[in-house]
């Protein structure tokens, strides 16, 4: 019989007007990795805020190791062998490895001097125990995320956790550093640790999980074993209606070419790259992380300078020197980074849909406020935001909504190519499958997308033509027809063209 | 989700104007202190002494909500009013010397523009070299000596429209324009943006380099007016004039409740941040509280307003989103 290592009885949590966590029961048991999984906004930050003590419970018990505890503050969940791992990493960058391993706690001589020597020991015991072999002098700035990651997971064994929460560590690493984390969680979990690890991505799910729990609107819906779950099921009890499976798909007549790109190269990594989209067409872009297919699209959106190479929309070369110009060519883009490129997210929803459109709400630099609500509100029932009114601030929308924000700005443009970056990237399953649905819509309209995603089954579900990128080139075109997970990956890795 | 609407609401409305109630009990509590302060005589002194701080303020706010910032504005304030002082003594044109004033401030300005723009500097490191420089100018070209027996040129200061001092009349000229600019133009709107998140705004086709240039250039007019007024109301074209006043614009935009990471103020909040540091200097000074005291009082409220504002900045957040997201933790939405 596994102990149960941490457990939670009957939590609820509430904030004015909100209902986060109703009755929630949840355990984990040692050595086993449960996996967390829920739409955004179904609460399970707030579960895990509330085990790592940054919240307070208004009512039910937690035990760990089957004694009651009050998990007051991160430090005391720290001391009661529960550690995090945050999804957004803070650090210092000027760190070295060995200062930020022991941040907090140094090892101190006499007149309060840190014991550097002691430091120096402990971290190369740790590395060795470990098989890892990082030098302990490295700056926090000079490692991936990955490896910053895999710093979080030594930190918490440095500190004997028994219980590590990981919050969607594999949203911003490649898929060799996932085998990589993964290996890692198996041997903590041979180790008899106790791992909660919250996700969306159903392949990972089904991978690493013992055991499964879902949480929809603040309560549990369901925990099980991982063998009496199938992906279906999941989804449905996740957004808590059958959301059938694939993706909403039409085929729609295909017109003549309208955006045309030839020999493009960059500073930041790409070279003679070129590529057609044609009217009513979406156009998919795979590949692996750093493969360069942001890269391109950023300088083909005029975000980012490049070498040479042209540009032709509906068969007339164009200049894009920023991205006003690009604009001005019908062509916009939804960035990867939304948080960085999409939103200002003090300002409000309305100010951030007009964003890009100011023009058509002022006349001779003057606004027609009345013409603007009106607008706005038209365009975010359209892309179906879901807020209270245009009026609140955009950082307190859920990440689904932020990006129909971004979306709805572009709309108000009337593109008539829209370059669409990870328009899915964290966000809930419903929110996705509304994203794919416009997607449709606006190819019916005659609309032309580019799409770049690093998740295969949406490619492949959603495009009629997609291009490979290795290594700042295009490896390989396929047609609709042709698509798979294999063939896609062959060119993503270049193997056609050298052996790996 | 009705419940989380009015709650919404309620939370905009008290952000909105929590200062204006700030004010106004400001005004009942002197009121209570001293009975002469509410006298049209008081009041018109105090807006006349506000006048010039509040003019910069106006100026620090455009700049504070474009992620920007003036540090020089007391130095070029002196540099135009002596420049524009001394022109007036050359030629006798009263218009003359008034566009001469304004154009100096405006042309230091595109220099702070530029450097923070083209050359990638910090506007604080900018605008404090500037701060240096266009003292020096001033007091090179015054050979430190003070301007005196400025003859007309006091009607800048001491003239009046209606019942009206000048200074206070183009104080509320130069709010309004502030109002204007920042709540309905198009300029307004990209500057927000720009102090919100300057990315984004590039991303969404917005000419980042002309909004904060165009930032400077309005300033610049502010402080030129501004030195004009300064000049004329003290009687004297001092090279000297201004020293600190930059820390006084600020302190009014900052009680104001313009945010300094950029993309929140209003040129309303500024006014009132104005009057509230002018009140509390007036009904201290009424009362008989000790100068040196008042400083140490002053930077007090600094704090306490700041330290009010972050901490309703949490609150708020953390109420509005329900599922409770901290500052660190909003970037979950972000994968």
């Amino acid at each position: 019989m596994q102990k149960t290592l941490l457990e939670v009885r009957n939590i609820s949590k509430s904030f004015p007007g909100v209902k986060a966590l109703e009755d929630v029961c949840f355990s984990v048991k040692e050595g086993s990795v449960h996996v967390l999984c829920g739409e955004n906004g179904a609460g399970k930050s707030t579960l895990m805020k509330i085990i790592n003590g940054i919240y307070q419970p208004d009512g039910g018990e937690t035990l760990i190791k089957g004694e009651k505890v009050q998990i007051t503050s991160p430090i005391k969940a720290g001391e009661l062998g529960v550690s995090m791992i945050f999804q957004e990493l803070n650090y210092t960058p000027e760190m070295t490895i060995e200062e930020s391993l022991f941040a907090g706690r140094w090892p101190k001589k006499s007149f309060g001097r840190v014991d550097w020597k002691t430091i120096r020991q402990k971290t190369l015991q740790l590395l060795k125990q470990e098989n890892l072999s990082y030098d302990p002098e490295t700056k926090l700035k000079d490692l991936s995320i990955s490896n910053l990651q895999m710093l979080e997971i030594l930190k918490a064994i440095s500190r004997d956790a028994d219980i590590i929460i990981m919050d969607e560590p594999t949203s911003s690493i490649t898929n060799k550093e996932i085998e990589i984390l993964f290996e890692k969680i198996a041997d903590l979990r041979a180790r008899g640790k106790g791992i909660v690890y919250i996700s969306h991505k159903m392949d990972e799910i089904f991978r690493i999980a013992d055991e499964i729990s879902i949480l929809r609107d603040g309560k549990v819906i369901e925990t099980r074993p991982k063998d009496q779950f199938d992906i279906d099921s999941v989804i449905s009890l996740m957004v808590g209606r059958a959301l059938g499976q694939g993706y909403p798909k039409e085929e729609v007549p295909v017109g003549d070419v309208v955006l045309e790109v030839e020999g493009f190269s960059g500073p930041a990594g790409f070279s003679n790259v070129s590529f057609n989209v044609r009217k009513g067409e979406i156009v998919g872009f795979a590949g692996l992380v750093g493969a360069g297919r942001t890269e391109v699209m950023r300088a083909l959106f005029g975000l980012d300078d490049r070498f040479g190479g042209t540009v032709k929309v509906h068969g007339a070369p164009v200049r894009v020197r920023n991205v006003q110009d690009s604009i001005r060519n019908g062509v916009v883009m939804l960035s990867e980074d939304r948080r960085r490129y999409g939103i200002v997210p003090i300002r409000d929803v309305k100010e951030n849909v007009t964003l890009a459109s100011m023009d058509q709400f002022f006349q001779k630099g003057r606004l027609n406020a009345s013409k603007e609500r009106s607008r706005v509100e038209e365009i975010c029932k359209k892309i179906n935001v879901k807020m209270a009114s245009i009026d609140v601030q955009v950082s307190t929308l859920s990440g689904g909504n932020q990006q129909k924000v971004v979306l709805s700005k572009w709309m108000l443009q009337d593109p008539d190519i829209l370059i669409l970056d990870e328009p899915t990237r964290g966000i809930d399953v419903g929110a996705k499958f509304e994203i794919y649905k416009l997607m449709t819509n606006l190819v019916k309209e005659g609309k032309s997308i580019i799409m770049v995603s690093s998740e295969l089954p949406e490619l492949i579900g959603m495009c009629d033509r997609m291009y490979v990128m290795a290594e700042g080139r295009i490896t390989g075109e396929l047609d609709r027809a042709e698509f798979s997970q294999e063939a896609i990956m062959r060119y993503a890795m270049n193997m056609t063209r050298k052996a790996v | 989700m009705n419940n989380l609407m009015t709650r919404e609401k309620w939370q905009t409305i008290k952000s909105r104007y929590s200062i204006y109630l700030v004010l106004i009990v400001m005004i009942i509590v002197c009121n209570l202190l001293n009975e002469n302060f509410l006298s049209p005589r008081n009041l018109s002194n105090i807006s006349a002494q506000i006048s010039v701080t509040t003019i910069l303020a106006f100026g620090e706010t455009i700049l504070i909500i474009g992620g920007l910032l003036d540090l020089s504005c007391g130095s070029v304030l002196a540099l135009a009013g002596v420049l524009s002082v001394y022109v007036f003594k050359e030629t006798g044109s009263l218009s003359l010397a008034f566009a001469v004033g304004l154009i100096v401030g405006v042309l230091c300005n595109f220099v702070n523009g530029i450097l923070v723009r083209r050359f990638n500097i910090p506007a604080f490191i900018a605008t404090l070299a500037m701060m240096t420089v266009a003292r020096g100018i001033a007091l090179l070209f015054t050979k430190g000596q003070n301007i005196y027996q400025i003859g007309d040129y006091v009607w800048f200061g001491q003239g009046k429209i209606g019942f009206v001092p000048l200074p206070v009349f183009f104080m509320i000229i130069v709010g309004i324009v502030t109002w204007y600019i920042l709540g309905h133009t198009s300029f307004g709107r990209s500057l927000y943006a720009v102090g919100g998140n300057e990315e984004a705004a590039r991303a969404s086709g917005i000419n980042v380099g002309r909004i904060k240039i165009g930032a400077y250039l309005i300033n610049g007019a502010f402080v030129g007016l501004a030195g004009i007024l300064l000049m004329a109301r003290t009687n004297v074209g001092a090279p000297n004039a201004g020293q600190g006043y930059e820390f006084e614009a600020l302190t009014a935009a900052i009680i104001g409740g313009t945010s300094f990471s950029g993309g929140l103020g209003t040129a309303g909040g500024t006014l009132a941040g104005a009057f509230i540091v002018g009140f509390l200097n007036n009904i201290m000074n009424l009362t008989g509280v000790d100068s040196y005291l008042q400083q140490v009082i002053k930077g007090g409220i600094i704090a306490l307003a700041v330290g009010y504002d972050m901490w309703a900045k949490v609150n708020r957040t953390r109420k509005t989103l329900g599922a409770a997201k901290l500052p660190n933790e909003r970037k979950e939405a972000k994968a």
